[in-house]
């Protein structure tokens, strides 16, 4: 594949270029991090940043989105009728998207994109955006992303990737989109021989940066009801607050919750991110709620992205090791802990390792 | 604050071996710096896993709530001015609980130091009144009074308001600082301005309801904003809902919070929360001369009628 060279001034000429036919999406430096945000004019992607704090899942899954429109009005013909909300309407460009948060899509795509269902709300955002990933020269302490099926320099998800060399960048075309964008920012020097070789150093020293591991490759082969009743879950769910924090900053969360709202004689119908670890979530119309326990909220959240999702799709795990909710869960609740304790927990004889990270 | 942690475990294991206790909460470690994560130890071995440093911000009297038994709990000032509370409203008893005070000398704000640095922070070690926090490629030293959460900055109650013994010497209390300065900046806007000023505020919350949560005030058993029928807020991102949702909570406080600070170090977005229940702080002491938590003996005064209280406020 071609490499492509961009030196500083191309780049912002570029994204400034691709503007007029993309509305570009890029990192941008709020009061407390870095949050994607939709770039004005003259505005570019700050891209010295290691994550952003929330993942970039809301431009294409926003967490309050209006799905239809209803009038209660009798007079009028199309009083009770669900009118559909046309939500995306031109092509978007994501700047900056982490190869881990990258992954999370084709994740996410397995659950709002299947031959029995189609969400066209999500596939239609996902088909308007072209995702320019920018791959990490350096881990964080909390990421993992090697043990979660990609890695910094990972291309799944993406269809730009591009690396910061110093103030040179290098954008890697990886799909047709990717190659229409390029084309759109006017990028065309082709970088030279050696620039190759220097990508593969900066990837080699990225993946040696990452120092957490997590071990999954044991939680496939044990039995649903072995790990669901395992001794351990009370005592990992003793510091949890149920706060919707690790839900809403993990970029595969999919789970929504559908809200009707009327405002005198009309109304919208939306949905709103939900999370597992709230006690109204999936409760029963009946009065009857499947998870009263906090400690089965929190096996919930762990068992759907480490074994029900590995168990039903046969495609890792649903969690790309971005490491968002080790960051910010406000009782250090460690996601590579529990996923160790999983994979380690032998039924027989009640034991799993335990780790401090 | 770290020397309190061999007197801790030395409590926590003598009154679990003496049959005192069903379990001693606590902190251990945290797998991030600045995060210590909320124990219950049932055993020695456990016990041994408790620490203290300034790192201990959760209100531990969040996870006594209705709980049955007898119970260690290690207590700074604010959260045993929360189990008093909590006494009071008849969530725990007092009998029930072993309470190892902790003489505090205030938390640090992992908000605030995170900001301090571009990159990121991977190690924080506190020794005295000094912290080292390094990262890749920089190490620096911090005095830790400056860079104290807001609420520990201010507080005047940092000895525990009761305990069963102490996990070491009392602390001289903070007199020269101004709890309500932060309230009083707000008070002195235009309306305009206060209204811009908590819009910009709450502008980055995503209802994750952290701030909520970690408050040992919030235990209804359905929290308003989880009712439908009626359904008194949306659960949209719409300011309105967003707004009404802080100031019912903060409402809800009133005359009980002991500002400890926790809802605004759980908040993953770093929003200041407590801009809301100071004010109705502020009001509870000038109007009641009330501080929440402070004695067992003492009703608060909002469920409590007197004759001469003040009556301005109704128009």
């Amino acid at each position: 594949m071609t490499l492509i060279k961009i030196d500083q001034q191309r780049w912002g000429n570029g994204i400034e270029k691709a503007k007029s036919a993309y509305r570009v999406f890029g990192p941008v430096k709020e009061k407390n991090g870095h949050d994607f945000k939709l770039l004005e004019t003259s505005e570019l992607p700050d891209l010295n940043f290691q994550n952003t704090r929330l993942s970039p899942k809301s431009i294409i899954y926003p967490q309050s989105q209006v799905m239809f429109t209803y009038s209660l009005d009798e007079t009028k013909d199309d009083c009770r009728i669900m009118k559909e909300v046309e939500n995306v309407k031109s092509p978007m460009a994501i700047i900056g998207v982490r190869p881990c948060d990258a992954l999370a899509f084709p994740i996410v795509r397995r659950n709002f994109d299947t031959p029995e269902y189609q969400d066209v709300y999500w596939i239609k955002a996902y088909e308007a955006a072209t995702f320019i990933g920018l791959a990490c020269n350096s881990a964080c302490g909390t990421c993992f992303c090697t043990s979660a099926g990609t890695g910094p320099f990972g291309e799944e998800g993406l269809d730009v990737l591009i690396i910061a060399d110093g103030n040179d960048l290098y954008a890697k075309s990886i799909t047709a989109k990717g190659a229409s964008f390029i084309q759109a920012a006017g990028w065309s020097s082709e970088a030279d021989s050696a620039a190759a070789a220097k990508i593969d150093e900066l990837k080699t020293a990225a993946e040696s940066s990452i120092t957490s591991l997590v071990a999954t490759d044991k939680i496939k082969n044990k039995t649903i009801l072995e790990l669901y009743d395992a001794p351990f879950w009370e005592q990992e769910a003793f510091s949890c607050i149920n706060c919707g924090t690790c839900t809403y900053v993990c970029p595969t969360c999919w789970c929504f919750d559908v809200q009707d709202e009327t405002f005198g004689k009309s109304g919208i119908r939306m949905r709103n991110w939900d999370s597992c670890m709230f006690p109204l979530f999936t409760h029963h119309a009946s009065g009857h709620n499947p998870r009263n326990f906090k400690y089965e909220r929190l096996r919930q959240r762990f068992m759907h992205k480490l074994k029900y999702y590995v168990d039903k799709y046969d495609n890792g795990i649903q969690c790309v090791g971005c490491g968002r909710c080790i960051r910010l869960c406000p009782v250090n609740i460690d996601i590579r802990r529990i996923c160790n304790k999983m994979n380690s927990f032998d039924a027989e004889t009640c034991v799993c390792d335990v780790t401090s990270s | 604050m770290t020397i309190y942690t061999d007197k801790i475990k030395e409590i926590a294991k003598r009154v679990l071996a003496e049959g005192k206790v069903d379990m001693v909460i606590g902190f251990r470690k945290g797998t991030m710096p600045m995060m210590n994560q909320p124990l219950y130890a049932t055993s020695a071995e456990s016990a041994d896993e408790l620490i203290w440093d300034s790192s201990c911000g959760i209100n531990l009297a969040n996870y006594v709530t209705d709980k049955k038994g007898s119970i260690g709990i290690v207590a700074k000032g604010c959260d045993s001015r929360n189990i008093v509370t909590h006494v009071i409203e008849n969530k725990i008893k007092r009998d029930q609980l072993y309470i190892i005070g902790v003489p505090c000398t205030g938390m640090i704000d992992h908000h605030k130091i995170n900001a301090m640095f571009d990159g990121e922070i991977l190690n924080v070690e506190e020794s005295g009144d000094t912290l080292t926090i390094s990262g890749s490629g920089f190490s620096e030293k911090v005095i830790k009074t400056d860079v104290l959460r807001q609420n520990c900055a201010v507080c005047t109650h940092r000895n525990p308001v009761i305990y069963d013994e102490l996990a070491g010497e009392l602390v001289a209390e903070q007199k020269n600082v101004d709890p309500y300065a932060s309230v009083k900046t707000v008070e002195a806007m235009s309306a305009d301005e206060k209204w811009n000023y908590f819009e910009d505020l709450l502008s980055s919350c995503i209802r994750c309801y952290a701030c909520r949560n970690a408050c040992p005030l919030c235990y209804c058993p359905t929290c308003f904003v989880d009712e439908s029928r009626p359904q008194w807020v949306g659960k949209s991102q719409d300011p309105t809902d967003v707004r009404t949702f802080h100031l019912l909570r903060a409402y809800h406080c009133a005359g009980r919070c002991t500002d400890c600070g926790a809802c605004e170090r759980v908040c993953p977005m770093g929003i200041k929360v407590r801009e809301f229940t100071k004010k109705l702080n502020k009001d509870c002491l000038e109007l009641y001369g009330w501080e929440a938590g402070l004695s067992l003996d003492d009703r608060p005064p909002l469920d409590t009628f007197k004759t001469d209280d003040p009556q301005n406020f109704i128009k």
